[in-house]
């Protein structure tokens, strides 16, 4: 299987649940009408490539950055503000994908070289350093990026939700600017995965690997490990740029909270443990299981709560108010990484594999 | 015939304990030199300071008549040189065949490939499988290198160093802490490589035995300092050598 880079899933339960998390997500707007499932579909798209593009770097390179959110807000503000400036069209989405990108590989280049020949614990401050200054600027240049309060804008005409490409519904949905919208999210999140995918099962990926490994070693073998360190975040910070310029396209705004705000960094990181850390297909599983779950979850608890509140049970009505919907999605953190430190992938990986992990 | 590895007046210092001290000293194709010398002369810190792993404070290092001294380990290791570490050095979770396989690949100049998949390059495989059959770890093809033994370790730190087909072989105490019926192998290769008349090739070796079958020279370590160079006869005879090192313990080492 070349498109998947002979890298696919491994395992009956694994590939069941990834042909599962893609067909429901190729399928979404036809499976789940509703505003609220289709909102969290596109998220899933988006979270994934966000999610395998840090895996890139933390999972198969070993290293450690806090300012991965960073490109995906220079991603999202960068169409944002080019089409909140230029006007809805394609021309602007793509001045300002290519001048997020330009600035992403700035800035990657920049961290990379100037830091990651130093410890790794040194270079995550740093990372958090620029992150944080970065974070401060968006929201000080007010004029700019609409400061705390972010920008909404117009995106072309072909993904307004009022676009209309053919008079009669497809399978019961209208076909709408927001059916082509939540695919152009989807299948550019599924290209840039595959892209990905191939990275990390090409000889420079396999390098990656290596210098995660013993990067002592790796030198000694000829490799010079800051040119691929830099590369790798290079790759992985231009894929935290497309995701971002995706999640823009989708909402139809950008603002601190959703495109650069701490938070992000912290769901990412949840999001790649949980799912499986140095296997891409983790980042499906991960992205797909916490999207979810911060949707409805919260759902799920008030259910629990009005039926136990009937059934006069102590106590429970209390624990499962919709309200404490963070306590039990950190409890089930906490737990996933005890019982399945190497994630839902790991866990579901064939028992004969273990000896073969490449 | 001209040197292929030479120090001149090399050193380092840590702090105030001078550990490489003013080492002269020039190696040529087809010739095994021991480096012997008693436990903390500053061996492996010389193997360091050739092979770049550690900046010299002051002297050179030339490979092929080129100075090395301002160049890092890869540069050093694309110029010819390959170096077995005394510590294993290994890449723990990847299977035996994905180490050398990374060894083949460095040495194939295929750093930064990323268009295709890595089971593609055949070539890169089929040598990996080579090398590791030469070394007999070919049915361990599939375990983690963390999981062998400590002997099958010391094989793969030498198969990943013979990947490299390096110009100028250095090993740290290859068969450290083997066991008996493994040393042999090593040796084979060891004899092996020396049977090429332009590979040049240096051993850090306690074994005396080891020692007086493989070498050509030996040069003695002791504090840093060279105390003695040349004809293995002569050196083991040599009052130095006899009251610094091998007086000790001759029939013991052996």
């Amino acid at each position: 299987m070349s498109l998947l880079s002979g890298d696919g899933p491994r395992g009956r339960p694994l590939q069941i649940l990834i042909g599962a998390v893609v067909l429901a997500l190729m399928l979404a707007p036809f499976l789940f009408p509703g505003a609220k499932a289709l909102n969290t579909s596109a998220k899933i798209c988006v979270m994934i490539l966000l999610v395998a593009s840090y895996d890139v770097l933390i999972g198969y390179a070993g290293i450690v950055s806090f300012a991965h959110v960073m490109f995906f807000g220079v991603g999202a503000y960068g169409v944002g503000l080019a089409l909140y400036g230029l006007g809805a069209s394609w021309t602007a989405v793509a001045i300002g994908l290519v001048a997020a990108a330009a600035l992403s590989l700035a800035l990657a280049l920049a961290i990379g070289l100037f830091s990651l020949r130093v410890q790794s614990i040194f270079f995550a401050m740093v990372t958090l350093a620029v992150a944080y200054a970065f974070n401060v600027l968006a929201s000080q240049l007010s004029d700019i990026t609409g400061g705390e309060d972010g920008r909404s804008f117009k995106v072309p005409a072909a993904l307004q939700p009022g676009f209309k490409w053919l008079d009669h519904p497809i399978f019961g949905v209208p076909a709408s600017g927001k059916l082509i919208a939540y695919y152009l999210v989807f299948f550019v999140a599924a290209v840039a995965f595959l892209v990905l995918l191939r990275v990390v099962n090409s000889p420079f990926g396999r390098v990656l690997q290596a210098i995660r490994e013993n990067p002592f070693r790796a030198e000694a073998l000829g490799y010079r490990i800051v040119f691929h360190r830099t590369l790798a975040t290079c790759i992985s910070a231009l894929g935290a740029t497309v995701a971002g310029a995706l999640s823009a396209l989708w909402l139809r705004y950008v603002g601190p909270d959703t495109a650069l705000s701490f938070s992000i960094q912290v769901d990412v990181l949840v999001m790649v443990v949980v799912g499986g850390m140095g296997s891409l297909w983790g980042a499906i599983v991960g992205a797909a299981v916490f999207v979810v779950a911060e949707g409805y979850l919260q759902d799920l608890m008030g259910a629990l709560a009005n039926a136990a509140a009937e059934a006069h049970l102590p106590l429970l009505p209390g624990l499962f108010d919709p309200h404490r919907w963070l306590l039990w999605l950190g409890l089930a953190f906490v737990l996933a990484v005890y019982f399945a430190p190497a994630g839902i992938v790991g866990a579901l990986k064939p028992a004969e594999g273990k000896g073969k992990r490449t | 015939m001209s040197p292929s590895l030479e120090t001149r007046g090399l050193t380092v210092r840590f702090g105030g304990h001078v550990a490489v001290d003013h080492v002269t000293c020039a190696f040529r194709p087809g010739e095994l030199t021991a480096i012997v010398g008693p436990n903390g002369a500053g061996k492996t810190t010389y193997f360091n300071l050739i092979s770049g792993q550690l900046r010299a404070s002051d002297g050179a290092v030339a490979i092929f008549g080129r100075d090395v001294t301002r160049l890092g380990a890869p540069e050093r290791t694309r110029l010819g040189l390959g170096r077995a570490f005394q510590l294993t050095n290994l890449f723990p979770q990847l299977a035996v065949a994905e180490n050398v396989r990374l060894a083949v690949q460095a040495h194939a100049g295929v750093h930064y490939d990323m268009r295709r998949p890595w089971r593609g390059r055949r070539d890169l495989i089929d040598k990996a499988e080579a090398v590791l059959g030469s070394v007999g770890l070919g049915d361990r093809r599939g375990t983690q290198a963390a999981a062998l033994s400590h002997g099958d370790q010391r094989k793969l730190e030498v198969a990943m160093m013979m990947a490299l087909e390096p110009k100028i072989a250095m090993f740290d105490e290859p068969t450290a802490g083997m066991s008996v019926d493994e040393v042999p192998v090593v040796l084979d290769l060891i004899a092996r490589l020396k049977s090429d008349p332009t590979r040049t090739i240096l051993l850090v070796e306690h074994k005396m035995d080891v020692v007086r079958s493989l070498a050509d020279r030996i040069v003695v370590l002791v504090n840093g300092r060279l105390a003695a160079d040349g004809e293995p006869q002569a050196v083991i005879a040599s009052a130095v050598v006899q009251e610094a090192y091998l007086g000790i313990a001759p029939g013991k080492a052996a």
